[in-house]
């Protein structure tokens, strides 16, 4: 498959805010993404804006404010999901095709049971949450992530174990919860931890490099079969150095911290 | 027609932060006794069957929308 050729689904409702930065990051790397609206793969809309999620090789869920965070964040939207399209995203999912969500992305990922999917592809229910901040606040502000996969992650195979890239987070729910007090331990043994946040000297983080408070300084995992990422900081919003605070300063790759996310993924499909 | 209202309340052992937030900020305003602050989401609403019927569609709504059981219970009222 040559780059030009993968199809990326950029999926939003009314809400979503990051559909653009999103788009952008997969054009970037080659990519044909497109900005597809839920009701394009539901089919409330005419002929020609219908769109059949099985056509595309990248599921994309942008950040935002989806369905304005109503009843939990990432909730909505996710429930609308799982009542029109529900099995043909699984079968996307089963047939190992990527799926990366960001910010309220990962949320809505938490809230449709793809993640973290211990037990199931998909489950039922959802079986963790994304929850409020320790702080209680919106947090927004740049964070140190340090690769922790050691290698079941298709979005983080170019980027080296222990590298730290500098990623903006800004949410107000990104506390990852589960009621298993082995939860850690078992997405450890998996390894789905792809993120975590450190401080400043690389080591443990904590407020504000944590900005939520989630156990074991978890920023982003992914499904036992590596192929769904979910993150709450942005790699779209660093795609070149000049979104970088500090660029001006010594930055010295011409490229962004979050654009190999993005070639990670397009390098596993080629 | 019935009338429903359905509360959403945190899990024992899920912290609160609003809650904390809230009883804090009720102590520097100067509220004395303060013990305890929880935040609890409610949903009221009126359905056009019956009391039977409208509970058991209230607890459908919570398992696939409105809780996520990971850190929520949820209670259906019939007013």
């Amino acid at each position: 498959m040559k780059a030009g050729d993968v199809k990326v689904c950029v999926l939003r409702i009314e809400g979503t805010n990051c559909e653009d930065e999103m788009y952008q990051a997969f054009k970037m790397v080659g990519a044909d993404p497109e900005k597809v609206h839920l009701k394009q793969l539901t089919g409330q809309v005419s002929d020609s804006l219908k769109r059949d999620i099985e056509d595309y090789d990248i599921l994309a869920f942008p950040g935002g404010f989806s369905a304005g965070d109503y009843v939990r964040a990432g909730a909505i939207f996710a429930a609308r999901i799982r009542s029109a399209i529900g099995p043909q995203i699984r079968k996307f999912v089963e047939s190992e095709k990527p799926v990366l969500g960001v910010c309220n992305g990962f949320q809505i990922l938490v809230e449709l049971g793809l993640l973290p999917g211990l037990d199931d592809v998909m489950s039922n229910e959802p079986t963790a949450a994304l929850y409020t901040n320790d702080s209680a606040r919106f947090e927004c502000r740049p964070t140190l992530l340090r690769n922790d996969n050691r290698g079941k992650c298709i979005f983080t195979s170019e980027v080296p174990k222990g590298k730290v890239l500098m990623i903006p987070s800004a949410h107000a729910e990104g506390k990852l919860l589960s009621m298993d007090p082995k939860f850690v331990d078992r997405l450890e043994e998996n390894d789905q931890i792809v993120f975590r946040y450190v401080g400043e000297d690389g080591k443990d983080a904590q407020y504000p490099w944590n900005p939520n408070g989630s156990p074991s300084d978890i920023a982003g995992i992914c499904n036992p079969a590596g192929n769904v990422l979910g993150m709450m900081p942005h790699p779209e919003r660093v795609l070149t150095r000049f979104t970088h605070p500090d660029w001006t300063r010594g930055y010295e790759s011409e490229e962004g911290d979050g654009l190999v996310v993005f070639r990670s993924v397009m390098k596993k499909l080629l | 027609m019935a009338r429903i209202e359905i509360r959403i309340e945190l899990k024992k052992g899920v912290a609160d932060p609003e809650g904390k937030n809230t009883m804090k900020t009720l102590e520097s305003l100067g509220f004395e006794g303060v013990k305890s602050v929880s935040s609890v989401k409610v949903f009221d609403m009126e359905l056009d069957m019956s009391e039977e019927d409208a509970k058991k569609a209230g607890e459908e709504m919570c398992r696939k929308l409105l809780a996520n059981p990971v850190i929520q219970n949820y209670k259906v009222i019939v007013r």
